[in-house]
């Protein structure tokens, strides 16, 4: 009498078991199907757009990484090459000289060349680069915005959640496809004379 | 005669506006008359595309070695091997980043919000464990997470911490699951990536507070085996759930429990059932008086719960940036000392209209209010469940692992005396 009554209640507990088990196979197809159609192959990689990016400086201190994987970049074909730089040189600096109490970047990461009177190349050194926007600033204030901020994606190491995309006042951070892993502004044209 | 003169003005003020488009130099380029070669804008690429598919691939050969090594092999030494290889691959190589217990996340947004773009690779990456977990137990716990294995190689002296601490402190989960959700599901922030104690060890760059986190935790974990795991681990939630209805699971011995004891406190988790051989320790009438409270107790507890957690919606609420930007604008300038929000600085210079920001912050003041109704009816499901499990007693003849807490690590199969070959 009691071994059938043992085995049928093995059998309705593997039953019930086996119940739940597909339910919940089907409960975590659900889920990705659910998302299925927002999914994308293609990877996407953080990056920040300079039109919305208001120099803040947070770029510097809320990288996961020290230093931050946000470095300035120079679109050379947008630069001036201007003798007085607002980018380089500290708002109030008498003599136009590489000296250290004239530049604006605290690390020495912006260099200077001479290249034929009275223009200048403007080169930044990205290993010095901690991404604070000074120049940046200086830049876009007073010459043409060719010094930009940008993630260097050899650098990043493209967290699920950015660490400076959560605290950037100006929401100027997104996810962009890698195959256009850049968001610099660029001259569009030559300006009409 | 007013509508052409309109139409002039119209004109030459989109004139302008198209020259301004084109004269974003204030100085024009030179014209270089030494020959100098304007240099080329740097634009390293990322090699992010390739490794994320080859993350997969080697989560899911991880998946099924560990599984292999577990349920067939029974190697405690293998698993060890795995779950060393894994820390190295997953943790010190790729940084850990993403991981399964981050894409809960991911997963939570991508469920509410329409606009959000889910990679496959996540998707990837927080269904495969689940999946084995349903079918061969918590074995991703026990050789493929990279934080399982940090913690399991300081483990040098785990202590017992016994039922009634090991119920309370494994309730935190379930708070923080429900918090990451919240936050993932509103859009607010990632809970879980921000507090992730061993992101920072594997990028040898923490802050100086994660820092004395997770030297915290390392440090307990010396006795209190695994403590991320067992009392924070939101994706351990989903595996312990998962891993309850398994089809086949780890079991200690590979044939006949022979009631050697052997077993009893080899495992560093607590994670081991002893057996209950009184099938009625109870009278019919206490049993019933049981079944009455516990049904009386869920609804209370959610209810209970839903209310709190509506009540703190603000609270929550005031960590996502449109609410504390909402906040910053209401408050009229220069009322307080302090200086001006950098957001409020950027909002001011985006030019969008204030309202806009009020809208959409009453918006997610309302995603809160609701959220916090469900959050706090969870927990207190999740609460009445973890009494009405502690007040039953199950009718049990063996020691064997308990499927939900069980990491499948093996410790316990190398105590067992019975002979492996018994089992063909």
């Amino acid at each position: 009498m009691e071994v059938p009554e043992n085995n049928s209640r093995i059998n309705r507990r593997k039953f019930l078991s086996t119940g739940v088990r597909a339910s919940v196979l089907l409960g975590i197809g659900g889920a990705a199907a659910l998302v299925a159609d927002k999914a994308t192959t293609g990877e996407t990689v953080w990056q920040l757009d300079p039109a919305k990016c208001i120099q803040c400086g947070r770029c510097a201190t809320n990288c996961v990484l020290t230093p931050s994987a946000v470095k300035c970049v120079h679109v050379y074909a947008m630069c001036g090459y201007c003798d007085l730089c607002g980018g380089y040189f500290k708002p109030e600096t008498k003599t136009l000289t590489t000296g250290a109490e004239n530049q604006l970047c605290p690390t020495n990461a912006v260099k200077r060349k001479f290249i034929e009177d009275p223009f200048f190349e403007y080169s930044i050194d990205e290993p010095l680069c901690i991404g604070c926007g000074k120049c940046v600033k200086g830049c876009g204030a007073f010459g043409n915005g060719s010094l930009q901020l940008q993630v260097r994606h050899n650098i990043c190491v493209n967290c699920n959640q950015c660490a400076i995309a959560r605290n950037c006042p100006s929401e100027a951070f997104s996810r962009v496809p890698l195959s256009q892993p850049y968001l610099l502004k660029q001259v569009t044209q030559e300006k009409p004379v | 005669m007013k509508k052409i003169l309109v139409l002039f003005i119209l004109t030459i003020i989109l004139t302008i506006q198209f020259l301004d488009a084109y004269s974003v130099q204030r100085f024009p380029k030179p014209e270089f008359e030494s020959g100098y070669v304007q240099p080329e804008t740097m634009q390293p690429s990322a090699h992010a595309g390739l490794l994320a598919v080859v993350d997969v691939i080697v989560l899911a050969i991880a998946l099924a070695l560990v599984t292999w090594l577990v349920l067939k092999k029974r190697s405690r030494i293998g698993v060890f091997g795995m779950s060393v290889l894994s820390l190295g691959y997953f943790g010190f190589y790729r940084h850990g980043c993403v991981c399964s217990i981050g894409a809960i996340q991911n997963m939570a947004l991508a469920v509410f919000d329409n606009a959000y773009v889910i990679p496959l690779t996540v998707i990837a990456f927080f269904i495969l464990p689940l999946v084995f977990t349903l079918f061969f137990g918590r074995t991703f716990c026990a050789g493929v997470c990279p934080f399982g294995a940090i913690q399991d190689l300081v483990s040098f002296k785990p202590q017992k911490l016994g039922v009634r601490l090991n119920t309370v402190l494994g309730l935190i989960p379930y708070i923080y699951l429900g918090l990451a959700v919240l936050y993932a599901a509103t859009g607010t922030d990632f809970i879980i990536c921000r507090y992730d104690p061993f992101v920072g060890i594997f990028r040898f760059d923490a802050t100086f507070g994660m820092f004395i986190f997770t030297g915290t935790l390392l440090l307990s974990g010396i006795f209190i085996a695994r403590p991320y795991c067992r009392f924070l681990c939101p994706y351990g939630v989903l595996l312990n759930w998962v891993s309850r209805y398994s089809w086949k699971h780890l079991t200690i011995t590979p044939s006949t429990c022979i009631q050697c004891r052997l077993c009893e406190d080899s495992c560093p988790y607590d994670a081991i059932d002893m057996p209950v051989t009184d099938k009625n320790p109870e009278s019919r009438s206490g049993r019933i008086r049981k079944m009455i409270l516990i049904c009386a107790l869920i609804p209370m507890l959610m209810l209970l719960g839903g209310y709190t957690g509506s009540r703190m919606h603000e609270t929550l609420a005031g960590v996502n940036g449109k609410v504390r930007l909402a906040k910053a604008l209401l408050e009229p300038p220069s009322s307080t000392g302090k200086p001006e929000l950098m957001e409020v600085t950027a909002f001011k210079s985006s030019g969008k209209p204030v309202a806009m920001v009020y809208s959409e912050a009453s918006g997610i003041l309302r995603q809160f209010y609701l959220g916090g109704w469900i959050l706090g009816c969870f927990l207190g499901l999740v609460f009445g469940i973890t009494i009405a499990y502690r007040m039953v007693t199950t009718y049990r003849t063996d020691y064997t692992p308990n499927k939900g807490t069980c990491f499948s690590c093996t410790r316990c199969v190398d105590f067992c005396p019975v002979d492996h070959h018994d089992n063909v």
